[in-house]
Parts: C-alpha cells; sequence; structure tokens
C-alpha cells in the first residue's frame, strides 16, 4: 500500500472542522500505516486532539501567513507537508479551503488529483474511489496507478473520527512562502445579502422553494410577501435549510418581484448545490435539477405541488402531494 | 482603470434536459450518442464569460478571449448562439469535451493556448473559468491552468469581483453554510473561477453575433487537433444507478390532513 496521509487544516478558531474528522476516519478505515498532517493556525494543538487516531507521525504548519485561507500560502503549506511525509497517497477533506488549493498543490508535486469522492476501498495495493460525473448523473468507479495521487472526499460520505486525545509531538515544518504568495490579504467573512441565515448544511431537512411560489395565485394575484413569510416562518420554526430552483433565482436576475433572501447560494441542482440532508421537501418546483440533481443525496423526498403528473417528482420523491403548497404550508406552520 | 486581457475558458457540455447514458469506447467511458446529444455552454463558464464581457466594458481597452476544447463541428454549432451573446474572440482547440477526461491533460493544452495568444501580456492578464463543469465536475482546471501559467493568486467560486482605479481589486468566494470569503488582490495577473456572479443572461444580440463570428469562423478552421484522454484513470465502471421510486401520489385530501401528515414526518 502507498505511504498515506491524512492532510487536515483548521477552522479560524484552531479547531478541526467536521470535514477533518471524516476524512481522518476515512484514512484510518483504509486500515494501513498513515500519517497525518494539519496546516492553520493552531494545528499543533489540533494535532493533540486527535493524537489516539492510529498516526505515525504528525506534522504541522501554523505560520501566521496560512492563518488566512488563501491559494498561494496553502498551496505552498500543503506541498512543503507532503513532501515532508513522504506521501504517495493523500487524503483530504473537500472544504472550500482545500478544494481552491490542493489541485495546485498536486501540480507542484507532480501528483494526480481527484476530488468529490464518495467512496474508497483498498484491495492489496490497488485503490478504488468513486464519484460522480456530469452533475450527479453518471457514477463512475476508477483508480490510479500513479503516485503521488491527492483524493479530496465529500463531506457527509464518512461518519466523522471520534477518539481521545493526547500529546501527538506533532513535527512543525517549515515553509519558505515568496513574496508575491502574500499578494492577495483576506479581509473577512460575509454573508450573502440576506434577511436570515438560510443555508445551513447540517439541518435535518432540505426545504426546496420553487419558481411557483412568485406565480400568479388561484385568485389572479401574486402573493410573493405572502410566500416570504411563509417560507421563514417555517424556516424558523423547523431550522431547516433552504433550497431554490434555477428559475426562482433567476427571476431575481431578471428584476422580477422574488422573494428577497433568496440568492443564487440557495441553488440546488446544475448550476447549484447537491446537498446532503436526511430529509427533503420540494414545493412549487417543477423542474428536474432540484428533483434528480439537487436531491441526488437527500435520503427521503417528499414533495408539494399542483401537478399530479409532474414528471420529475413522479419515480423521484417518495410522497407527492397534490395540493396547493400556500395552504398547506400555512397549516403546516400552525402546527409547528 | 486600464484594460485588462481576460481569458475565459469554458467549452460545451450536454443540455442539461438530455437524459445522459454511459457507454464504453475504444478511448475509455463516453456518452451513448454523444455527438449527436445538443450542446450547450458549460454553465458556470457561461457565468464567467458574462463577467468577463462586464468587466471588460467597464475597464477601456479591455478584450475578452474564449478558449474552448471541444470537437470542431460541435463547437461551431455552439457558437452560432453563444456569439450574439457578448463580444470575444475565440480560440478554438479541437479535442475531447468528455467529462471522463483527465483534468490534467486539459489544463495542459489550455495553458499553452493561453500562452500563445499573440500580444499577451501577462500584468494585465485576467484568466476566468467556471468552478466546476458540469461534465466532469472536478473544480481542479483553472488551477492547473493557474500553475502552469506561473500565476500565485486564484480565487474558486467567485461571486462578484470588483476593480478598483488602481487596478487592485476585490473578490467574493462561496465558502461553506452559505458565506462569502472576502479577499483583496493587488491586481492581474490571477485566475479566478467563477459560481454564478450576479449577471443575467444577456439576450442574443445580432450584430454581436455577426462581428463574432467573423473572428470564429477562421479560428475554427485552425482549431489545433488536441488529444485530450482519460491520461491514467483506470476507469472499472461508469453507471446510472436506479433511481426510480415508488412514489405514492396524495390527491384528495385536504390540506389539514397533507399538513399533519407533513409535520409528523418532519419530526419523526
Amino acid at each position: 500500500m502507498s505511504k498515506t496521509l491524512a492532510l487536515l487544516h483548521t477552522q479560524a478558531d484552531g479547531s478541526l472542522p467536521k470535514a477533518a474528522l471524516e476524512t481522518l476516519a476515512a484514512a484510518v478505515a483504509l486500515g494501513q500505516p498513515f500519517d497525518v498532517a494539519i496546516l492553520g493556525t493552531g494545528a499543533s494543538a489540533a494535532t493533540d486532539a486527535i493524537q489516539g487516531c492510529g498516526a505515525a507521525t504528525f506534522y504541522t504548519v501554523d505560520d501566521p501567513a496560512v492563518a488566512q485561507p488563501r491559494y498561494a500560502t496553502d498551496t505552498a503549506a500543503a506541498v512543503a507537508l507532503i513532501q515532508a511525509a513522504g506521501a504517495e497517497l493523500v487524503l483530504a477533506p473537500g472544504t472550500s479551503r482545500f478544494s481552491r488549493c490542493l489541485p495546485g498543490a498536486a501540480h507542484r508535486v507532480g501528483a494526480q488529483i481527484d476530488t468529490h469522492i464518495v467512496a474508497l476501498k483498498a484491495e492489496g495495493d490497488t485503490l478504488r474511489a468513486q464519484r460522480w460525473f456530469y452533475r450527479q448523473r453518471i457514477l463512475g468507479t476508477f483508480s490510479r496507478a500513479a503516485r503521488p495521487w491527492l483524493l479530496l472526499l465529500d463531506s457527509g460520505v464518512f461518519a466523522p473520527w471520534q477518539g481521545a486525545a493526547g500529546k501527538a509531538d506533532a513535527q512543525a515544518v517549515a515553509v519558505t512562502f515568496a513574496e508575491d504568495d502574500q499578494r492577495t490579504t483576506v479581509t473577512g467573512v460575509q454573508k450573502p445579502v440576506a434577511d436570515a441565515q438560510t443555508i445551513r448544511p447540517d439541518a435535518k431537512l432540505l426545504f426546496v422553494a420553487g419558481a411557483g411560489w412568485t406565480k400568479k395565485q388561484k385568485d389572479g394575484q401574486f402573493h410573493v410577501g405572502d410566500a416570504s413569510t411563509l417560507i421563514l416562518d417555517f424556516l424558523g420554526k423547523t431550522q431547516a435549510s433552504l433550497g431554490s430552483s434555477k428559475s426562482l433565482v433567476d427571476i431575481q436576475g431578471e428584476g422580477q418581484e422574488t422573494l428577497s433572501f433568496m440568492s443564487h447560494m440557495n441553488q440546488v441542482g446544475q448550476t447549484g448545490s447537491t446537498p446532503r440532508h436526511p430529509k427533503g421537501l420540494a414545493t412549487c418546483c417543477h423542474g428536474e435539477e432540484p428533483h434528480a440533481v439537487g436531491w441526488r443525496f437527500i435520503n427521503e423526498r417528499r414533495a408539494v405541488n399542483l401537478d399530479p403528473n409532474c414528471g420529475w417528482a413522479q419515480g423521484k420523491a417518495d410522497v407527492l402531494y397534490v395540493a396547493d403548497a400556500f395552504e398547506v404550508m400555512t397549516k403546516v406552520n400552525a402546527l409547528l | 482603470m486600464n484594460g485588462f486581457q481576460i481569458v475565459v475558458c469554458g467549452s460545451l457540455v450536454p443540455d442539461p434536459l438530455q437524459t445522459l447514458e454511459p457507454v464504453t469506447t475504444p478511448q475509455g467511458p463516453g456518452l451513448k450518442n454523444e455527438t449527436m446529444l445538443p450542446s450547450v455552454l458549460d454553465p458556470w463558464s457561461a457565468h464567467a464569460l458574462y463577467e468577463a464581457a462586464n468587466l471588460a466594458k467597464q475597464a477601456a481597452g479591455s478584450k475578452v478571449y474564449l478558449v474552448s476544447l471541444g470537437p470542431k463541428a460541435k463547437l461551431q454549432q455552439l457558437m452560432m448562439t453563444v456569439a450574439q451573446k457578448v463580444p470575444f474572440e475565440l480560440v478554438a482547440l479541437d479535442g475531447s469535451a468528455s467529462g471522463f477526461t483527465d483534468a490534467h491533460g486539459v489544463a495542459a493544452a489550455l495553458a499553452d493556448a493561453i500562452a500563445a495568444i499573440p500580444g499577451l501580456d501577462k500584468s494585465r492578464l485576467l484568466v476566468f473559468g467556471g468552478c466546476a463543469s458540469a461534465s466532469r465536475d472536478a473544480s481542479v482546471t483553472m488551477q492547473l491552468v493557474c500553475e502552469r501559467l506561473g500565476i500565485r493568486d486564484f480565487f474558486a467560486g467567485v461571486d462578484e469581483l470588483k476593480v478598483a482605479e488602481d487596478d487592485s481589486f476585490t473578490v467574493l468566494e462561496r465558502i461553506e453554510g452559505g458565506e462569502y470569503l472576502a479577499s483583496a488582490c493587488k491586481g492581474a495577473p490571477a485566475v479566478l473561477a467563477w459560481a454564478t456572479g450576479n449577471l443575467p443572461e444577456p439576450p442574443n444580440n445580432p450584430q454581436v453575433g455577426m462581428a463574432n463570428m467573423r473572428g470564429v469562423m477562421p479560428s475554427l478552421m485552425k482549431a489545433k487537433p488536441t488529444p485530450s484522454g482519460v491520461g491514467g484513470i483506470a476507469y472499472e465502471t461508469t453507471e446510472i444507478p436506479p433511481q426510480k421510486r415508488q412514489t405514492r401520489i396524495v390527491k384528495d385530501a385536504s390540506a389539514d390532513e397533507i399538513a399533519k401528515e407533513i409535520v409528523e414526518w418532519i419530526n419523526n
């Protein structure tokens, strides 16, 4: 088996994100000796928190330059860690930070890289990986003979590692950053322009709103204000995450009145996200994308819309309620 | 603000409404009737192209290039619509646009094509692309292009780019939890992989189309054959897992009954 490294990063508070612990669990599950490398603020303390994972050696980079998630410095630090560990197989979480920088690191160490990995299976010297192609439409199983090989794992696939803390005695790896590596400065984190935080990756329920909420209703009038109140009330009571069809967010771009708290960030499907939640409830949604692509990783699915023959809900949802979503959601909110 | 050379990387993908069926070909995995499938410009690359045109309008003296790797005949069809959207000069590469090709080979071809653009001034260069393709969906090609061009600043999942008078710029990148990472960069060169941005799709403009097509046809004529295969990937299977569910259709229930059932389901 190739010399394996679990490459992780810390968050701004020095802790490891859930996705990092999931990657660690994947490395442990391979059943082979492995090392751990961590970059970012508080990396050394973070190795202590996972000392019991069974890694042979811990490596860290916690230079102030990697306190910010910046491409050039993160890439240089990742290269230094991979080279220090002599890694041939690198497992890393597919966070926004590593998705940004690790392809560049792969290039610099002459490695191959694959992303969005949803399954791993080791058999002798061969490691098979699975990922989706064509936006969650085709599932591929593949391997590579070339090493080094970097694999970024999708979040939500592996259960996070849990175990004992201890003294990891991590080896600090020195990185020489070029002057040009710090042309970019991270100035902060912003929430999207919205009335409330509506994207909750860890929510048990995904609520998908379609363009039907902004169309004329049976009285011949628009009720966008009522729709906003109903949806926000529901989100507040259930702490669900809000998804949107493409057509709904496109309406906003075209200048029509729509839900003010909805942005492209909420969009699920072809040019949106494919979130993982145990349950999903779609309302006023009629397109393929929310149901086929946006719902790929939703376990239990229900839909409320007025079309009993909706080709995309039938066969994709477990239950299709043929009803007026305004009426149903009013009653749902009352019961909640 | 001085003019930029804005190079957009983007190719074609099957129309999202098409049903895709994987098949095995001598070159590796492919799609059934792939050459016959209607194509669109890769959606995130399309957003990048519209943002590039918008920036070019603001910064006088800018020029937009579209570097596109795909089968020449399909690129020609695609240009009939895309060329009507915004002004650009096409740099065409004749090769596979399959989602099963290796991003490393594709990135090498794109970087070589960008580097070969006559009069390229790296100090004014902004390379745009989509944050992922709707075919390979790997989110690695633009970083590999960035490295091959020797550029140190890369941004992923970009929704906003604001360029200041001194040519420095600020960027908003999508991160977890619906938040944005805000960054400030000293200026070009940089590579930006766009998410959706904030611009609607421009309406078709026949005049723009006619102007673009004067350059498109010669570019297609001299499109360099570009081998882009599966590289070192050994595919074992490509399949569409069964997704059909037995949908229970509830037609004649009252809103009260439906609401009660939904609430019980949510709470269980």
